[in-house]
């Protein structure tokens, strides 16, 4: 079987914080790390590997330093990686992003996908549904337990209030919470192998097929209008009370307010 | 001259960091509190490979280099230095010896199990009458047909009790002096061996260190590790490694008690203001770092003359007399810009303030490195 | 492309057992805003099998037409059918905006309609307005864990499809009697190999009330200390009528289910009064409570950043203050319905 995971590399927007005095944001020094929902996605890959017997190949469309988090999936396991890169895919909104990993995973044999459900720092949920749709294969999202026999997949699907038990005919693609499994670490040897023995394969826009009009900036139907921090709103009234005094102010504040 | 971790080594760090604040740090509190050996976290650093980082893959080690296995040190002792020690112990004395002097089939029956984890090592060669003067061994060997016959006692064992594995130094020929010392791979149930005294400790208290009692211990010949008589020198050549994962375990308790002194200075409010508003404060606080960034040059490049040097005893002795006292000193500051609450149990600075003491003593104190280096410079 | 044969705002309208799901009449009351500045109207797009009993509800909170497609295969929701279903919907009456909830159902399904008919999507947005120059749709979203706002144009394509998030727009109270336009969609439905099975639909049983429609929620950090101490939470809950929730802090420790995390990973609220107990308040937090009308935050350090966004700050011990305040709350509701 071959499974195919795309992974983000993305800044960990924990610790991503707001300048106070200019109110932009501070982005110096935030480290990058591997989006946390396609690390399940990976583990869940990779737990497939070990149960029955997988190829894992991590994809992931970013700048060249997005080869760090490559490396590292292959340090937790995945067997090969591909890192699409290059400036014409540059500005992409999801669908011209999914225009090109769809492209990039054309040419690489595969029976199931699996992307993150969304990424931390965009927070959309749309290239992994969109990805399957380019590449006219289902997709079930949300997968919170995948189960593969033969070539078909059962997915506990979440929703709000309730979970689908869905089961897809391979290829599929899914699309993984973080809640679907406990990411295992890496190992010291597994991240020398993944810098010494192994390699990220490099696909540029010549690499893949792909109709210009659809990629980058170019590809992208959204613009970007603005973008601006979050304001807060001005700030009450702070006390330093306890207890007793504590309870009665904020009684007197309820009243006020005539929530009681 | 390069400064830069290569990128496989930062990667390696990132590892080591999120695994000790995940998995290590939650424990260290009562590890320390309640002086239990923290089996749990063995096992799953033994699932990971940390049991094995230096130690060639055609063993199923990790084939990675000692640098590597310094920054895991490292890093495992910011949060909990037990946690540290009981991998250098295992790594540095009860690995390296075997994969340097092992024959190939005392490598297959111990390396092995000791590089993947499956076995935890130790090593034995302080006695009551022997613990800077080394020389002074009185646990004897002799040969009776296919097996030594041991008899005395060791002290102070890290991993006793805990390792499977354990490198043990005994005289075979006391008229030879030092030249009469052979060193010995025992197992933990080989008959006439057992555990004694557990010591109670100021530091390190999930480490468990013993007493181990030879009593007519047999140890098949195979078990003999180089020449008879070589012992002195192996323990010798073990130590200079040894002295390395110590050093490195030093380094992390400064840079541990560094950040929560850092965290807590900035928090803390006197007279109106963050202590970290205070002049004291901020020179005390660029000492502290600028020595710790001192130590891990030193660290770090006794390290990298392990893989790449003959002879390193130099280089670990002046990595690790330097980062233990410099441990000493960090963590005795911290406690001291913690104020009153820095001397209870409710920060980790007075745990680390006990942890640093055992890194000026242990695997050469630090008038034994002084010796080491001043008798290289006026050899 | 021409940009003038695509009018009209409209809403997907999620149903679950054929029950209409909250979100989309906050949607339909967003897009009566919006049709008024575009001079447009608001249509309902119902997807479902047996769903026509549900036209009189969307009527009633607000929308002008409403497009049915009634269909077997269109329950149990499943991606492919209502993908076809809305794509459809969209090449036939080719509207100018369409909105969905941006739930576990409209997540999943407005991407794949998006790249099946090639148009732009904004996730997850908190804003929605109209370019009062080009009629266009401004749509206005969080990003970076919330610490940034971005406002998203489709200045080229049609529609111009948004997810919104639950809990964010405002529906209007229900026009008693309204009447809409029902126009009955066929739609063939002859499954391919997008087609997955659903073999089972497991609900997950509680009897707990959905924080999103709390009026009063008294919220635990962190600062909370241990999960026995959700008890003191609950029992101030209990007092004021409300419910209990959390930061995420505690449901990665494992001290709350995850359905109560409020915040940027978990749910967006705005209830009438938000008591912040033992909250830091990281921006994560924030951006999914600040909303609330009145914030009590309790917090032992002064300079956590809940204190900024809070109407009353108190720094102090919350294990000592909560069970008297406790107590006076309820002596309060007790002198008031005796009163």
């Amino acid at each position: 079987m071959n499974i195919v995971v795309c992974i983000k590399q993305v800044p960990n927007t924990n610790e991503v914080k707001l300048d106070p005095v200019k109110g932009t944001l501070i982005r110096d020094g935030v480290p990058s790390i591997m989006n946390p929902d396609d690390k399940a996605g990976l583990e869940a890959a990779l737990r497939l590997k070990d149960s029955m017997g997988a190829h894992v190949t991590v994809v992931s469309m970013g700048p060249l330093q997005a080869d760090a988090v490559l490396r590292e999936a292959m340090a937790m396991g995945a067997d090969d990686a591909y890192l699409i890169s290059d400036r014409a895919f540059g500005g992409a909104d999801t669908l011209a992003t999914s225009t090109t990993i769809a492209a990039a995973i054309k040419k690489l044999p595969y029976d199931l996908i699996i992307t993150g459900r969304q990424a931390i720092d965009g927070d959309t949920a749309q290239v992994g549904p969109q990805i399957a749709e380019h590449l006219n294969i289902p997709n079930v999202s949300y997968a919170e337990d995948i189960q593969v026999e033969g070539d078909t997949v059962t997915v506990k699907r979440q929703y709000e209030d309730r979970y689908h038990t869905v089961k897809v005919k391979m290829p599929c693609l899914i699309t993984a919470l973080s809640e679907l499994n406990q990411p295992r670490y890496m190992t010291p040897g597994g991240i020398f192998d993944a810098y010494r023995e192994k390699t990220v394969t490099t696909w540029t826009v010549n690499d893949i097929e792909v109709d210009m009009d659809k990629i980058g900036l170019k590809g992208s139907p959204t613009r970007v209008f603005q973008s601006f921090p979050k304001s807060l709103k001005a700030a009450g009234t702070v006390v330093t009370l306890d207890g007793e005094e504590a309870a009665d102010y904020m009684l007197e504040k309820l009243r006020e307010k005539f929530i009681i | 001259m390069n400064f830069m971790l290569s990128k496989e080594q930062e990667m390696a760090r990132t590892l080591f960091h999120d695994f000790a604040e995940n998995e290590v740090k939650p424990l260290a509190q009562e590890v320390d509190e309640t002086e239990r050996f923290p089996a749990e976290t063995v096992e799953k650093m033994q699932k990971l490979g940390f049991l094995g980082i230096p130690q060639p893959k055609e063993y199923g080690g990790q084939g990675c280099d000692t640098l590597t296995y310094v920054l895991c040190v490292e890093e495992l002792s910011k949060v909990c230095a037990t946690t540290g020690v009981i991998v250098s112990a295992h790594t540095s004395l009860g690995t390296d010896p075997i994969k340097k002097f092992g024959t190939p089939e005392q490598k297959e029956k111990y390396l092995r199990p000791l590089a993947s984890g499956e076995k935890l090592g130790a090593f034995g060669l302080t006695e009551p009458n022997a613990g800077t003067d080394a020389s002074g061994q009185q646990t004897k060997a002799v040969l009776d047909g296919d097996h030594y016959v041991l008899n005395g006692s060791k002290i102070f064992i890290t991993n006793g009790g805990k390792a499977d594995v354990y490198i043990i130094f005994a005289m075979t020929d006391k008229s030879k002096g030092t030249r009469g010392i052979s060193a010995f791979i025992v197992e933990k149930d080989f008959p006439g061996f057992r555990i004694g005294t557990k010591e109670k400790k100021m530091g390190i208290r999930g480490s468990s260190t013993t007493e181990l009692i030879f009593e007519n211990c047999i140890v098949p010949k195979e078990n003999l590790l180089g020449q008879e008589g070589q012992g002195f020198k192996i323990a010798m050549q073990t130590l200079d490694g040894g002295r390395i994962g110590i050093a490195a375990q030093a380094l992390g308790i400064a840079e541990g008690a560094f950040e929560e002194t850092v965290k807590y200075v900035k928090e803390r409010k006197q007279f109106g203001r963050p202590i970290a508003k205070f002049q004291n404060t901020q020179f005390q606080l660029a000492d502290m770092k600028t020595k710790i960034e001192a130590a891990k040059l030193l660290v770090y490049r006794a390290a990298v003359a392990k893989d790449t040097q003959k002879i390193y005893s130099v280089e670990a002795a002046m990595a690790k007399l330097f980062a233990a006292e410099v441990a000493m000193e960090v963590t005795t500051k911290a406690v001291q810009l913690h104020g009153g609450y820095g001397y209870t149990r409710e920060y980790p600075v007075e745990r680390m303030m006990r942890d640093a003491k055992i890194t000026e003593i242990y695997e050469g104190t630090s008038e034994v490195q002084r010796m080491v280096i001043s008798g290289n410079i006026l050899k | 492309m021409n940009l003038q044969d695509y009018q009209g705002v409209y809403v997907f309208v999620q149903q679950v057992d054929n029950k209409i799901t909250g979100v989309s009449f906050e949607l339909i009351g967003k897009a009566r805003e919006l049709a008024a500045a575009m001079e447009t109207e608001v249509t309902a797009v119902l997807l479902g099998s047996n769903v026509s009993a549900l036209c009189d509800e969307l009527a009633a909170f607000g929308a002008d037409k409403i497009v049915m497609v009634d269909n077997e295969a269109l329950e149990p929701y499943s991606t492919e059918p209502y993908a076809h279903a809305m794509t459809a919907v969209i090449e036939k009456y080719k509207p100018a905006v369409v909105l969905y909830g941006a739930t576990a159902i409209g997540r999943d399904l407005a991407p794949r309609v998006s790249a099946r008919v090639r148009t732009g999507l904004t996730a997850d947005c908190t804003k929605l307005e109209v370019d009062p120059e080009t009629k266009g749709l401004r749509m206005t979203r969080p990003a970076f864990g919330g610490n940034l706002m971005a406002t998203i144009l489709c200045p080229e394509h049609r529609p111009q499809m948004a997810t919104v998030r639950p809990g964010v727009m405002q529906k209007i109270k229900p026009m008693k009697d309204a009447k809409a336009v029902v126009d009955k969609f066929d739609v063939d439905f002859t499954p391919n190999h997008n087609y997955v099975e659903v073999t089972e639909v497991i609900k997950k049983v509680s009897n707990k009330i959905d924080i999103q429609d709390a009026k009063i929620l008294v919220s635990g950090g962190r600062g909370v200390g241990c999960p026995e101490n959700f008890k003191l939470l609950r029992d101030l809950a209990d007092a004021l009528g409300g419910e209990v929730s959390s930061s995420r802090a505690c449901v990665d420790a494992g001290w709350a289910e995850k359905d109560i995390q409020v915040g940027q990973t978990g749910k967006t609220v705005r209830p009438n009064l938000y008591i912040a107990c033992g909250i830091s308040g990281a921006i994560q937090h924030l951006a999914g409570m600040e909303e609330s009308d009145v914030i009590i935050a309790i917090n032992k350090d002064e300079n956590a950043p809940i204190f900024e966004v809070a109407d009353y700050g108190i720094v102090g011990d919350l294990t000592k203050i909560l069970p008297v305040f406790t107590e006076k709350v309820k002596e309060a509701m007790a002198a008031r319905q005796n009163g």
